[in-house]
């Protein structure tokens, strides 16, 4: 997932990681020392990022095993190949302070579990997604009647992996049925190269993408999921 | 051989020890000495003595890890593809030690080693070893060559066994450890392979209850027992690759019991090779070394067994690995993970089955010298 993105020298040794904008609107989030799992972490920029300027305890796991290989060159001891449909069942409740799920929602075949697994596991949940109600998209639904293809959703119909797309509304009633509670909504548009302004007005219209901070709400900790 | 990334010739040294009265306190309850352990080196060991790794070998193996014994040799060492100058376990770097287990055949003490007591080799009177005993024993060596901590500890199939065995009891004792396609216990159906492999040995007429020493070996049952470990080693289609239906140096089929299919013919030519290179009553012991192998058993769960693990882990497996399958090593990485240690996991794609731990692999060699890298730099 971290194949775009921007490359940036993040310390005085020179080490350099390719970070999305809106992995740096995510960086800001995270407490210096915190415990992080980065869901889909790719060749682990985000999180050597965050290892370099944050000193977070970081961990992450990845599908794929040439992304391991990247995550292990870039010196990161604890990333494993799993696969996030299978929920996160080794991980205690409540051990670890943010779970980061970035552009991954949309390719997983059980959301809900795996919302669900987060709200479990992490205090907090910070998710990121590309919004399908973003008027380009529509657009071209409306206006032409095709399949949308942006910069962020680039894949043909029949070869994209993105079978769970969600606009921001939509994720917003996701959340509430999963019983999670959301702190904050981050809509984003680009704001020139290799930049991402936050969208007050109209989001669901304006916003290509949202960032949501979530925890676990009261509903869910009355009744944990069945895969705990 | 002149090759730059050759460790060159090497010889093969032996240390000795657990003389009477201080013989070695075996797992079985017995006490048991003296024991020569036979082990190789290569690099240098650094004077701050933090360099040092040891490679712990599987079933077969031996300590003649890497480079040639002599100018004439034919093969080079077990995993020489890994250790050398410039390799995975780089020997410009890093002082590599590999010995041969208690137990083996290869100039550690073993079953056909001679018992100094009576002068005859010990056969069935050898004590029951288990990884356990392996382990305690290359501690002895270990503190003979003056190391206080190993760097790593590194190894495939029991070899891995051992690298469990080692961080469970010898926590404060291994900075990284790297159990490459195994097992935290063996199951069932890779202990019936183990006990088909004995059945073939003990029913060989020769066996004689393991005193054939000076007298005709059990040929054929170990070399059945050893071709049943190579279909075991090889995965469906790595033998449908290499062998298909071909037949072996003919056309047509025979119509009777001699080999037609090339697979047959080379089954028989790695079951003779072996014959020649190891004790069909060493295949015995460690066979059932591994089989007695459980890490959790003496502690309860895998998680009590970690408590106190300092290491951080690189734990590998491949995914057409039958024998030692992948959801075994995910078991070692989700303990690792339970008890807070630091643990990479990956799956290396692979049509090579169990093997492929000794084969030539761009991703094996890269995860080590990366892990190794930052592990050095890190823990120090």
């Amino acid at each position: 997932m971290n194949s775009l993105g921007e490359e940036i020298e993040i310390d005085n040794a020179g080490t350099v990681v390719r970070l999305l904008p809106e992995d740096r609107v995510i960086m800001d989030l995270i407490a210096e020392g915190s415990r992080v799992l980065d869901l889909g972490c790719g060749e682990g920029d985000l999180l050597l990022a965050l290892k370099v300027t944050k000193n977070v305890r970081a961990e992450g796991i990845e599908l794929s095993e040439a992304c391991i290989q990247s995550c292990v060159a870039k010196g990161l001891f604890s990333v494993r190949q799993g696969n996030l449909d299978e929920g996160l069942a080794d991980y205690p409740d409540k051990s670890i302070d943010d779970v980061i799920l970035t552009n991954t929602i949309q390719v997983l075949h059980r959301p809900l579990l795996l919302i669900r697994e987060m709200a479990r596991v992490g205090k907090r949940c910070i998710v990121s997604f590309p919004n399908f109600a973003h008027w380009p998209v529509r657009w071209q639904l409306f206006r032409h009647g095709r399949m949308p293809k942006t910069g962020k959703l680039p894949h043909e119909w029949y070869e994209t992996s993105n079978i769970h797309l969600t606009t921001i509304i939509d994720f917003r009633e996701f959340c509430q049925k999963a019983g999670i509670h959301i702190l904050r909504e981050i809509p984003l548009r680009p704001s020139g190269p290799g930049r991402r302004s936050v969208v007050r007005f109209a989001p669901n219209l304006r916003a290509d993408s949202a960032i949501f901070v979530l925890e676990a709400g009261p509903a869910m900790i009355a009744s944990p999921s069945p895969s705990h | 051989m002149d090759d730059t990334s050759s460790v060159g010739i090497v010889n093969t040294q032996s240390f000795t020890f657990a003389e009477s009265p201080n013989e070695l306190p075996l797992e079985c309850g017995r006490n048991f000495g003296p024991i020569t352990l036979a082990y190789e080196t290569y690099g240098k060991l650094s004077p701050a003595k933090d360099n040092a790794i040891l490679i712990l070998h599987a079933l077969s193996g031996d300590a003649h890890a890497a480079g040639f014994n002599h100018p004439h040799e034919r093969h080079p060492g077990w995993w020489d593809i890994m250790i050398g100058p410039g390799k995975a376990f780089d020997t410009s770097q890093y002082f590599v030690i590999c010995s041969n287990v208690i137990g083996g055949c290869k100039g550690s003490t073993g079953p056909s080693s001679i018992n100094p007591q009576t002068g005859k080799p010990y056969a069935l009177s050898f004590p029951m070893v288990t990884i356990h005993d392996m382990v305690n024993a290359q501690r002895a060596l270990i503190d003979h060559l003056g190391i206080d901590q190993l760097l790593c500890v590194v190894g495939g199939s029991m070899g891995g066994m051992q690298v469990l065995q080692w961080v469970v009891s010898y926590p404060e004792r291994v900075r990284l450890a790297i159990p490459i396609a195994t097992t935290s216990k063996l199951s069932s159906q890779s202990i019936a392979f183990n006990e088909v492999g004995r059945q073939a040995i003990q029913s060989d007429p020769h066996w004689k209850e393991g005193e054939f020493y000076g007298k005709p070996i059990p040929r054929r049952g170990l070399a059945i027992a050893r071709m049943i470990g190579h279909i075991t080693y090889l995965s469906e289609k790595s033998m449908h690759q290499k062998f298909g239906r071909k037949l072996q140096d003919k056309a047509e089929y025979g119509y009777d019991f001699r080999a037609d299919f090339q697979v047959e013919s080379y089954l028989r030519y790695k079951g003779d090779h072996f014959v020649d290179r190891f004790d069909a009553n060493s295949y015995l012991y460690i066979s059932k070394a591994m089989d007695y192998f459980d890490l959790a058993q003496p502690y309860g769960s895998i998680e009590q067994a970690f408590a106190n693990v300092k290491a951080k882990f690189l734990v590998i497996s491949f995914s057409s690995d039958w024998l030692f399958p992948s959801h075994q090593s995910k078991e070692i990485v989700s303990a690792c993970r339970r008890v807070g240690a630091e643990a990479i996991y990956t799956e290396i794609q692979t049509d090579y089955g169990h093997d492929a731990f000794l084969l030539e692999s761009e991703q094996l060699t890269s995860l080590i010298t990366n892990f190794l890298t930052h592990g050095r730099k890190e823990a120090s």
